[in-house]
């Protein structure tokens, strides 16, 4: 397999369980299989188990929420090590948001549990008869019913339920909320109480099957295949993490953005008509008064030297919301933040709060409450629909429209329970025209804290995004935030494209090792990134063939989104971004140029080695990849 | 580690691991270099020293509080568990240790318990018994990994002294503020 091939395996695997399990839900069976060498070789763990397995398994077509949808859960080789962010695991459908190629990363203790319990992947197949949940306890596999026990509360009461049932607080938990088993397509999977497996419905894909959660615990230990010099990388790696590479997710948080991005214009306020707010300006809406007033602790997933994790708590004596505790990021800064012009913090927390115990994406969920904001003062909703007011700057009535939207009450429930691209469709069946102008999304999925007026690369780098808007496949923003290529400006069409790929082939094996973006600066380079690899597993992949390795992986999953029915025009963002201009700050007057924008975007594709008028990889790129087996097989089966 | 640290005074040793529970913030990454270091894999099953969180916020560790007269000592019915009077660490002889867990009963902070796969009583050593392959070229000697591998350096090595000495001197921070210019006219 191209570069991989010649890649030789050592006699004995290390880091990777191999455990593959296969859970019927529709007969109750599980099945367990060992993932060979080769395979853990050649598409590294989490993105690209998922991305092979959704290829070779899923029947294209289908309906996400019906039985025949395929769910993988997969880590790599590095949970229960001490590589920073280790404990990270990925999961993977056909999503019910995107009708595309879906997929979720979380932390917390789910990734070492499950591998010390001995598990690399498993994959979940049909539908359970009545609501279950699925027990991983070393190498005892079962599911159990739960319709009267854990179906139809929160996330964090399951938890805790399961965590007393087992009589073991280190039990790690990844379920569904209330969203998740009423199918919304915003539903997210929580672990850990505040770890989200968030983005793309995932969580809507587990409801469809019945399944409530997913329990693991295990005593099996892992051995790396070079102790000595593996501890020594690690104690360097854990140093610097701790160092300037990383300090900015350890102090203030990502919320340390808002006041960077502000400045660039690039923080999107009120749904995306401006990029700048005047409350970031006079500092009330900063990472500093977040930390300042309100965050009491940093919080570590197991094994992760960072601490990303910033807990803020509302006083005991707050009239509405006493002694909430919720986990804050700049993302949700942003979606129930700026975007809807909300700056009291204590509402900001207990919709982040609603959104990680009831069950739903908090990005997803913010942006659809923007929409919401913004068709509300456009008056495409009235206070008639709402039975209450909705202008930017809600507070109270921002919570109540977020629990609605959540468990699908009412006019809310109905219109905007499925995040923006439904509400847009189903306002405009009700009459109300250009309703789905306001939804700010990509491919289906809401978009991620980063305006694109002004934004050139990014709008290119967001809009290619396999699973739909997304700020985590290539993180292409720095190259229009660092000055790498004018952000104004449509020149260099090639080099952009090639400046995105470079990202975004390297993240596709941070998304398969599963480690965190945040610790990408701490490595000296991709070589040591491979060395790493090499050290724990003991496959002696390089820093070529670790790139060889994510182009092989995006283009997959690309092939994947083509198989489904994906077209060029599903690589576009907003129209909004291309008519209305910010009135102030750095992109004041700037809106995005189609023509430009196409141009760019061919840029990418010729970079990429695809066809640069449709899009679709050529048969000479996916040779080069290895990939071989897609060729003949990328006829559109629809139902995207 | 300064050698001032492990110093006998008044012939005796009473010092401990102890944890910052401002700075833990629960990662775990003690319990993982503490199975590594002493059997050559990652299995914090297997520590001894164990993460306590108590949500939402709480997170701190927590290890033998190597007590003067030991209850774990005295509840071993096969006169296993011995005291090393040079640093306070409590020591497990494994051929004596059957396993019965006394020791886990008896201990006041639940800070012992048993290997996975030998059933012997796990006890916190400072290190004493890691593997020669992780020691650090550098120090040379053994040393409790935990501490040199906490990412928020929130583990240290104490003594009582120390322990109670810090206490009082932010006790009078607390009670009489700013004393840098006491007296001061």
């Amino acid at each position: 397999m191209s570069k991989a091939k010649e890649i030789t395996l050592p006699d004995n695997v290390k880091g990777y369980s191999q455990v593959r399990l296969d859970v019927d839900l529709t007969s109750g069976k599980i099945a367990k299989s060992t993932l060979s060498g080769e395979f853990c070789r050649d598409w590294i763990g989490g993105y690209g188990f998922g991305a092979k397995i959704l290829w070779d398994e899923l029947k294209p077509g289908v309906d996400p929420l019906s039985p025949e949808n395929v769910f993988v859960w997969a880590i790599g080789p590095f949970p229960t090590t001490i590589l920073p962010t280790s404990s990270k695991y990925g999961v993977f459908a056909k999503s019910p948001l995107t009708g595309m190629f879906g997929m979720a990363i979380s932390s917390g203790s789910v990734g070492a549990q499950a591998r010390r319990a001995g598990i690399n992947a498993i994959v979940i197949k049909g539908k359970a008869s009545e609501p279950v949940y699925m027990v991983v306890d070393d190498d005892d596999y079962y599911i159990e019913p739960c319709e009267k026990t854990l179906w139809g509360k929160g996330n964090f009461e399951t938890e805790e339920l399961l965590r007393e049932e087992f009589q073991d607080q280190r039990l790690a938990v990844m379920s569904i909320g209330q969203a998740g088993e009423r199918l919304s397509k915003l539903a997210c999977i929580t672990n850990d109480r505040n770890r989200q497996a968030g983005r793309t419905g995932m969580g809507a894909v587990m409801g469809s099957k019945n399944l409530k959660a997913i329990a693991f615990r295990g005593t099996k230990g892992l051995k790396v295949a070079y102790p000595a010099e593996f501890y020594k990388l690690a104690k360097k790696l854990i140093k610097v993490a701790n160092g300037p590479a990383t300090a900015k997710y350890r102090d203030l948080g990502t919320p340390s953005g808002i006041t960077s991005y502000n400045k660039l214009g690039m923080f999107p306020t009120m749904n995306y008509r401006e990029g700048t707010w005047e409350e970031i300006d006079n500092g009330a809406f900063t990472g500093d008064t977040l930390n300042e007033d309100w965050v009491v602790k940093k919080v570590a997933c197991s094994q992760c030297s960072i601490a990303c994790d910033h807990l803020a708590r509302v006083p005991k004596t707050h009239p509405e919301y006493p002694n909430l505790v919720a986990s804050i990021d700049v993302e949700m800064c942003y979606s129930f933040g700026s975007n809807t012009g909300c700056k009291d913090w204590p509402t900001i927390f207990k919709c982040v709060s609603l959104c990680d115990d009831l069950g739903i994406d908090a990005i997803s969920g913010g942006v659809t409450a923007s929409m919401a904001c913004e068709l509300y003062e456009v008056g495409l909703i009235t206070k008639k629909d709402l039975g209450y007011e909705l202008p930017f700057g809600s507070t109270t009535n921002l919570a109540r429209f977020t629990e609605e939207m959540i468990l699908g009450k009412g006019f809310v429930g109905e219109i905007f329970g499925d995040g923006c691209r439904q509400a847009g469709i189903r306002l405009e069946e009700l009459g109300r025209k250009n309703a789905g102008y306001y939804g700010m999304h990509i491919k289906g999925l809401e978009m991620p804290a980063f305006d694109l007026h002004g934004m050139n690369s990014f709008a290119v780098g967001e809009s290619v995004s396999i699973r739909g808007a997304c700020h985590l496949r290539n993180g292409a923003y720095g190259l229009d935030a660092k000055g790498n290529f004018d952000r104004f400006g449509y020149d260099k069409p090639l080099e952009r494209g090639k400046a995105i790929i470079k990202l975004e082939d390297i993240y596709a094996i941070i998304d398969s090792y599963v480690i965190c973006k945040f610790t990408r600066g701490i490595y000296e380079n991709d070589a040591e990134m491979a060395k790493v690899y090499e050290l724990v597993t003991g496959i002696p992949h390089t820093e070529e063939s670790i790139n060889k390795r994510g182009a092989a992986i995006l283009n997959l999953s690309k092939c994947f989104n083509i198989r489904e029915g994906w077209t060029r025009a599903d690589d576009h963002p907003p129209e909004k971004f291309f008519k209305d201009a910010h009135t102030k700050g750095p992109a004041k007057g700037v809106v995005l140029k189609e023509e430009g924008f196409q141009k760019l975007l061919s840029g990418y594709y010729e970079a990429r080695g695809w066809d640069t008028k449709t899009g679709i990889p050529t048969d000479e790129t996916l040779k080069s990849l290895g990939l071989d087996f897609v060729i003949g097989k990328l006829k559109p089966a629809g139902g995207k | 580690m300064s050698r001032s640290s492990l110093k006998k005074r008044g012939g005796k040793m009473h010092q401990f691991i102890i944890i910052d529970p401002d700075l833990c913030t629960g990662c775990e990454t003690c319990e993982s270099v503490c199975s590594f270091v002493h059997d050559g894999e990652f299995n914090p099953i297997n520590t001894r020293i164990h993460r306590v969180r108590i949500e939402p916020v709480f997170n701190i560790a927590l290890a033998c509080q190597k007590c003067e007269d030991a209850p774990c000592i005295r509840s071993c019915p096969e006169k296993a568990l011995t005291k090393n009077e040079e640093t306070g660490s409590i020591i497990v002889d494994d051929d004596k240790c059957n396993g019965c867990a006394f020791c886990i009963r008896a201990c006041d902070f639940g800070v012992i318990n048993l290997h996975i796969d030998s059933q012997k009583a796990l006890i916190c050593d400072l290190c004493e018994g890691m593997k020669e392959d992780f020691i650090d070229p550098e120090v040379g000697k053994t040393e409790p990994q935990c501490i040199a591998v906490c990412p928020k350096e929130a583990i240290s090595l104490k003594n009582v002294e120390q322990i109670g000495e810090e206490t009082r001197m932010d006790a009078v921070k607390r009670l009489f503020g700013d004393v840098s210019e006491f007296g001061s006219k």
